[in-house]
């Protein structure tokens, strides 16, 4: 089940359609290791149109499409564009979208993408809008989950960082609750995440634990989600260091963990994953990002299928 | 005496429409959301605030000469849900009625969230579904922020 026209946030999707997604994405696993050869969108153009730079993620969409032999325009950065100062999103969506053939939207203000799917006569990808949604960022997180461990639902999660504020584990959060499991809020006080989204895991009978330790319950987990604290966050450098010390994962931190626990982390990370953890059996950060390729080729193929007809 | 008083401050309308009960303070506002005075209209409006009722002091705004679509009245539910509106015909009430929240509100509030798309110069109203009556709580169908109470009286545009 698919029926969507555009991809803004992940709160409009069902469950059933998340798992149209990932298992269209499996099979696109290959195509996107470059395993097998794919020529299913030949002839098909996708414009990535970047208001705000985010290499990684345009790379992902870019190599999506090339895999699946279809071509990309578009730009990275508006100061290097052709767009025009003073000209509105609407125009330039309207613009873009008679040229190519679905659209992938990067933009520093809130509620952007909205705005471009109903401007756009193609479909629309949200690749992150501001503060707003970043709603293939949970697919390639869900994606990862369920690629690792067998299956979403049934795991013990954890979440640490900033989840007061991070929109990536408020998406992932509200997703997981669609799921089930079990879930631990790992922040440091006045970081924890929001009683609007604790609500949502009540409400579907999701039992979930807070906690400012990292250590006593890292033994517990089989899924370790790490995300950064922002220095900004706190008074003054002194009390950032206090706490953000605590939320640096190192190896000598994993000795008592289960033996498949994973660790993931939406990337770039700064210093809250130290390097010595990345040989471990546990760390799955890369492969969470490589994930981003065939999870937005499964995407852009649905939004394209379901498209054909019009 | 409350009644004497009521009375001289404000005179019955022989057509039009009388919004009723508007909370102390929000006449204003209630004209200013129905955009009476920004309509090609002759109509004379008149506010009366402060008066006293039953149940404390309360505004009220007279249009005359129109009758007001329940649509357009509506709006009014999210400032002031208590308001009662009479539609005048000759001097007698016609009919009475409460105002009800819509379920979307399109371009009468502006979104608190300063790094919303709509507060940038694009071609589109700012809209909003209804998310909670009471209290009034309304989520931008862009940003996905939520307004509610005060803050929306005060982002009218
Ligand atoms: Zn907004």
């Amino acid at each position: 089940m698919f029926n969507k026209d555009h991809v803004v946030s992940i709160r409009e999707f069902e469950r059933e359609e998340i798992d149209t997604i990932l298992d269209h994405a499996v099979k696109m696993v290959p195509i996107a290791r470059g395993e097998k050869k794919s020529l299913e969108l030949e002839g098909k153009v996708l414009a990535t149109l970047f208001f705000e730079p985010s290499t990684r993620t345009m790379l992902s969409f870019e190599i999506a499409m090339k895999r699946l032999g279809g071509q990309t325009i578009g730009f990275a950065n508006p100061s290097q564009s052709s767009v025009k100062k003073g000209e509105t999103l609407a125009d330039t969506v309207r613009m873009a979208s008679s040229y190519a053939d679905i659209i992938v939207l990067r933009h520093p203000q809130e509620g952007a993408a909205r705005l471009a799917s109903k401007f756009s006569s193609k479909p629309v990808i949200n690749a992150g809008d501001g503060a707003g949604q970043h709603p293939t960022q949970t697919l390639l997180d869900l994606f990862t989950i369920k690629e690792e461990k067998g299956r979403i639902s049934g795991n013990h999660i954890g979440i640490a960082g900033d989840l007061k504020y991070g929109r990536t584990v408020h998406s992932l959060t509200h997703a997981l609750s669609m799921y089930g499991g079990e879930m631990t809020f790992i922040a440091p006080e006045g970081l924890q995440m929001p009683d609007e989204l604790t609500g949502e895991l009540e409400r579907e009978g999701i039992g979930y634990h807070k906690t400012e330790d990292l250590e006593s319950v890292i033994d517990q987990l089989d899924v370790l989600y790490m995300t950064r604290i922002q220095r900004e966050r706190f008074p003054n450098e002194e009390e950032y260091e206090k706490v953000a010390s605590s939320f640096n994962l190192h190896r000598g931190m994993l000795d008592d963990v289960k033996d498949d626990m994973i660790i993931m982390h939406p990337l770039p990370r700064v210093d809250e994953i130290s390097p010595d953890v990345d040989d471990t059996k546990h760390a799955r950060y890369f492969q969470q990002a490589a994930n981003g390729v065939p999870t937005r080729m499964a995407l852009i193929c649905l939004l394209l299928d379901r498209n054909r007809g019009l | 005496m409350d009644k004497e008083n009521r009375k001289i401050k404000i005179s019955p309308i022989r057509n039009g429409t009388v919004i009723d009960h508007i909370r102390k303070g929000q006449a204003l506002k209630v004209v200013k959301i129905l955009g009476i005075m920004k309509q090609d209209t002759d109509s004379v409006v008149s506010i009366a605030m402060n008066v006293d009722s039953s149940s404390g002091k309360k505004d009220i705004v007279k249009v005359e000469g129109r009758e007001l679509l329940r649509e357009e009245l509506d709006k009014i539910s999210l400032i002031s849900p208590e308001v009662t509106v009479n539609i005048i015909d000759d001097y007698v009430v016609k009919a009475k009625h409460r105002v009800k929240l819509p379920g979307t509100i399109k371009g009468i509030v502006r979104c608190r969230n300063t790094t919303c798309i709509t507060n940038q110069k694009e071609p589109v109203e700012p809209e909003f579904l209804v998310i909670h009556e009471k209290p009034v709580s309304i989520k931008c169908i862009y940003c996905e922020r939520e307004t509610k109470g005060e803050e929306i009286s005060e982002n009218l545009r």
